[in-house]
């Protein structure tokens, strides 16, 4: 358990402040990198809930197709490779505002909510589980977000497509 | 491990999400700041799977990285239309539907 929180302490501190980096940075290739430390630092979270299915997933899917989508997204809207000054509109400290009362609001109701509950991840949640439930629980829902994912794949080449 | 754990970083994630959407001008950075909220929904359900000794948290987190999948790919489409009709992605001057 002491080795577990440890781990917990060093994956969620350097999320916190990849994160902000990433809302805060003033050049846009840094912040698709820093990106990638918060998802990486998610997959690793998951891998401290047992879930070693969604960690990789999680590294497949977002470090390995979503990142690599937002530096092609970045390099085709040529934006300036270097640090600018211009990436923060006038609404920065109302944002700021609404956030930290935002967060103070969720940590209250946490609080209140999930006091010393303690999550024993100890009974591993086998890939078997997640497939047998996919396949036989959430085979509907399974079966639509594949017709989603079409539909969204059709819907960016037309939207994108120079006629 | 405490349950609050997970939740407080998820809820920090969140804000930070929150706080990118609403301050960056470049969509592309708006589009990032969204990815964040949606892992720190992530990692609530797989938190909450893990509490409850439930599977289904682990399924509907894969559902929703399939959604930000399909959400990233059509997002940034269409700022490639925005920024080939304006030659700019600052989203603050995308405002034709003001009066």
């Amino acid at each position: 358990m002491v080795a577990q929180n440890v781990a917990f302490a060093i994956i969620a501190a350097a999320m916190v402040a990849s994160a902000l980096k990433v809302v805060t940075t003033k050049n846009v290739v840094h912040a698709a990198l820093y990106l990638i430390v918060v998802l990486a630092g998610v997959a690793g979270i998951y891998v401290l809930l047992a879930a070693e299915f969604a960690a990789v997933v999680q590294i497949l899917v977002y470090i390995g197709a979503i990142v690599v989508l937002f530096l092609f997204g970045i390099m085709l809207t040529r934006a300036p490779i270097g640090p600018d000054d211009g990436l923060d509109n006038d609404q920065r400290w109302a944002a700021v505002i609404v956030s930290l009362f935002l967060f103070g609001i969720l940590i209250a109701v946490l609080v209140n909510a999930f006091h010393r509950q303690h999550v024993n991840p100890t009974s591993v949640q086998r890939t078997n589980d997640v497939a047998l439930s996919i396949f036989q629980t959430y085979v509907v829902p399974f079966e639509v977000v594949s017709v989603v994912l079409l539909a969204a794949l059709v819907g960016a080449v037309v939207i994108a497509r120079r006629d | 491990m405490l349950l609050n754990e997970f939740l407080i970083l998820a809820a920090f994630l969140f804000c930070t999400g929150v706080y990118g959407a609403l301050a960056r001008r470049n969509a592309v950075l708006v589009l990032m700041s969204i990815e964040l909220i949606l892992n720190a929904v992530n990692i609530n359900l797989v938190a909450f799977g893990a509490f409850k000794h439930n599977v289904a948290g682990q399924v509907f987190a894969l559902f929703v990285i399939a959604i930000a999948a399909a959400e990233v790919g059509v997002g940034l489409a269409i700022v490639l239309l925005i920024y080939r009709n304006r030659r700019s992605i600052d989203i603050t001057q995308v405002d034709l539907m003001k009066g």
